[in-house]
């Protein structure tokens, strides 16, 4: 792949290969990164898309990525992926031909521009006005002052994104209001956080510019790890994209087995159907047409930890739980460390996330002396408490990581609930990789239920993707 | 019948015209689904203008807008077409005796006995229309699979009579509030829309195009505030038809201020969850009044 590159590429990962000249192969390209990121894109998608840039200005930028996307993204995690992909892509074909051409930026951050004919104060406010005003071009242009400016004290540390933090302190721009600046000063009221953020896509954008053109190399492309998938970890973002998954839920577990059930046990006769069938034998209602019985609503136990070595997950749980709650009428949600409590009311009397937080944390009593999770004890009781209830309708769904601290897990028991109730799920927010090291006893559990790994909002859905499938597959 | 128009720029300004305010995309989609013929799949939270952009264009266009109204267990009996059952039965009784079989069959099923329901009145239409198929998601996969045959090749098989093809070509538009998965072959189909939020500036041009009456002070305060409210955590986050209905009611009042007394007494009007009401009155009551101290 790399090209015998002039001065110490191979670091950088050298120039990719001219492939063939043209916007198609450059379309057919980007097509082929959509998929390797596992966007669906067919070759009737792509078709489509040749056909689009044939009605539009494709010069312009905006027209060119929104008539591309209307084609190629086909939802809104499509949609995500597709401009992080778009703004890389193009991107780095941009440059590679640059860097092939030998084009230089002229005046660019390269210029002798030191720190010195800049007046820093008025350049602080220029770009705390920009960003204020939300003005794309002229945040783009101060993004190359700034950096003239501030991007080489002598101290660039070489990695990009520790660079775009320092200047943006040393510009003093934050999103929280700062009082102390005096009243005219436009980062007094604090910046916009959305014009913050796209700002400092500005500064990596130019840094990494400057750096391709220094090194005459692109950075390899790496694939996007699930990070940047991953569920962001503020529970009010979170709650959206939990919510929408939770919805197909819903919809999953109310019509699952339906088909099995088929037309065949219907009771009601459907007078309008059947008129309809008599016709071909002359009006004479010989077959009879029934209607679809609706199912009946599944009943759903949920058990969360929420003890210490879940920390991380139990706010993505807690918002699961959350949702769960606003879908599903009869539910019943327990919460669990050392001992099981039942938090059904509080999710039905509290809306706010983090007073459910709190009135778990006060009034649950789950942690008894140690506070780690005791499996054991929990089943045990968990039994006790809805041994009357659980019947083949219900569904139960263990949000847990199975670590029991070296304590019996008492999986006979789980068996006995997984027996009685008629689906039972094991939601583990630990990679695969690590389920039954150390105290992770999940293996003991699994016989007796699914188990999936879910730690971020994708894997969530595949696990809904799941319940699709008929039951004891 | 107007021209159909010749750029994004230009269908844009249209829209705007018959009082759609469109965002980035939406004349450049709309635009494209009008040239290539393709139905758009618009998503998008509920009431941020998705059914609206279907009439806008209607109007623009100058064309008749065929609404299919999804709910679950909707077939193609009450979509496509069905066989008037009660006329061929009046039709078989009244029958004079000695006439064939083949003479009544080739009767019955004839045009005269079909009941063309929305999609099939869409394509059947001399004029062409717009079709709306609102809340597809609300449907079952099988009727999914129903549509493929309507929106790619724009005609309808119907098994007594043969296909039925498409007089003109509609502008498809589905609408989806993404509460299920549509399948991969339907999105294959059609362009996409993603219809968000409108950020501040443009929320604002959209209540003031509803209520020019209300003073922008007024006006840019309520949207401010709408964004806030829907930043928290609520069951149903205030939506564009929300903010307009909120305007319509401060002008009604003839406010000339939003203040914790007037934001307590119309709060109902942009929520409509009671446990959201309560986190509403908490979390905003309070930045409301930093917000007049800031302003005033």
């Amino acid at each position: 792949m790399t090209p015998p590159a002039p001065r110490g590429s191979a670091l950088y990962g050298g120039l990719p290969e001219p492939g063939a000249p043209g916007l198609p192969a450059r379309i057919l390209e980007f097509g082929e990164e959509l998929r390797r990121e596992g966007v669906a894109v067919g070759t009737s998608e792509l078709l489509d898309a040749f056909a689009v840039l044939e009605q539009i200005d494709w010069r312009s930028r905006e027209e060119f990525r929104e008539g591309l996307a209307a084609t190629l993204a086909k939802s809104q995690e499509d949609r995500r992926v597709f401009e992080v992909l778009f703004e890389r892509y193009f991107f780095r074909a941009v440059e590679a031909a640059a860097v092939r051409e030998g084009v230089r930026e002229q005046g660019g951050i390269d210029a002798e521009l030191g720190p010195g004919e800049i007046n820093l104060d008025t350049l602080r406010a220029q770009i705390a006005a920009a960003l204020r005003d939300g003005s794309e071009g002229a945040m783009r242009d101060l993004a190359r002052l700034a950096i003239a400016a501030f991007g080489r004290q002598g101290e660039g540390s070489g990695v990009i994104g520790v660079d775009v933090q320092r200047i943006r302190r040393a510009l003093g721009l934050r999103s929280e209001p700062q009082p102390e600046l005096p009243a005219d000063d436009p980062r007094r009221a604090g910046l916009p956080r959305e014009a913050l953020r796209r700002f400092e896509a500005m500064l990596r954008r130019e840094l990494e510019r400057a750096q391709i053109e220094r090194t005459e190399s692109l950075p390899p492309a790496r694939p996007l790890n699930e990070l940047d998938r991953a569920l962001p970890s503020g529970p009010l973002q979170d709650l959206a994209a939990v919510h929408r998954v939770v919805a197909q839920l819903r919809r999953r577990l109310a019509t699952q087995g339906h088909e099995a059930r088929g037309r065949k046990r219907h009771r009601h006769v459907d007078v309008r159907r059947t008129m309809r069938a008599s016709l071909q034998t002359g009006g004479v209602p010989v077959v009879l047409k029934y209607r679809p019985q609706h199912p009946r609503r599944p009943e759903i136990y949920v058990l969360c930890d929420v003890s210490t070595s879940v920390t991380s997950a139990s706010v993505f749980f807690l918002s699961v739980l959350h949702a769960l709650h606003d879908s599903f009428r009869k539910m019943r949600s327990f919460v669990f460390i050392e001992r099981i409590s039942e938090v059904t009311d509080v999710f039905a009397r509290e809306r706010n996330f983090k007073a459910v937080s709190e009135a778990i944390a006060r009034d649950a009593g789950v942690a008894d002396i140690s506070g780690y999770t005791d499996y054991g004890r929990v089943w045990s009781e968990f039994r006790a408490l809805v041994e009357d209830d659980l019947d083949p309708r219900a569904t139960v769904i263990v949000l847990g990581d199975a670590r029991t601290n070296g304590r019996d897990p008492r999986a006979d028991v789980f068996a006995e609930v997984a027996a009685r109730a008629g689906r039972t799920f094991w939601l583990n927010p630990e990679p695969r990789l690590y389920w039954n090291y150390g105290d992770s006893v999940i293996a003991a559990y699994e016989p007796y239920c699914q188990a999936f790994e879910c730690w971020t909002t994708r894997q969530l859905e595949e696990f809904v993707k799941a319940l699709a499938r008929p039951a004891h597959a | 019948m107007p021209e159909l128009p010749s750029s994004p720029a230009d269908l844009a300004a249209g829209l705007r015209e018959v009082g759609y305010l469109p965002g980035e995309s939406t004349g450049l989609v709309a635009f494209l689904a009008t040239k290539l013929g393709k139905p758009i799949l618009v998503e998008g939270p509920a009431g941020v203008g998705k059914t609206e952009l279907a009439k806008a264009l209607a109007r623009l266009l100058d064309r008749e807008l065929v609404r299919l109204q999804c709910y679950e267990g909707l077939d193609e009996a009450k979509a496509l077409y069905e066989w008037n059952y009660r006329k061929q039965l009046l039709r078989i009784q009244t029958e004079a005796p000695g006439t064939g079989w083949r003479e009544v069959q080739d009767d019955i099923f004839g045009e005269d006995f079909l009941l063309a329901r929305p999609l099939m009145t869409a394509i059947t239409s001399e004029h062409p229309v717009v079709l709306l198929i609102d809340e597809i998601d609300k449907t079952d996969q099988e009727f999914e699979a129903m549509l493929l045959e309507v929106l790619s090749d724009f005609q309808i098989s119907i098994p007594e009579l043969g296909r039925v093809e498409a007089a003109t070509r509609p502008v498809v538009l589905l609408t989806s509030n993404n509460t299920r998965e549509l399948t991969e072959a339907l999105k294959r189909r059609c362009l996409y829309l993603w219809l968000d939020y409108p950020e501040l500036e443009h929320e604002l041009a959209i209540v003031r195009l509803h209520t020019p009456e209300l003073p922008e002070t007024v006006a840019r305060k309520l949207v401010e505030l709408i964004g806030m409210v829907r930043q928290l955590d609520l069951k149903k986050p205030p939506s564009i038809a929300e903010s307009i209905d909120w305007a319509r009611a401060l002008l009604l009042l003839g406010a000339q201020d939003i203040d914790d007394e007037t934001f307590a007494e119309t709060m109902s009007v942009i929520v409509k969850h009671r446990t959201d009401l309560d986190v509403v009155a908490e979390r905003v009551g309070v930045k409301l009044t930093g917000l007049t101290g800031a302003s005033g």
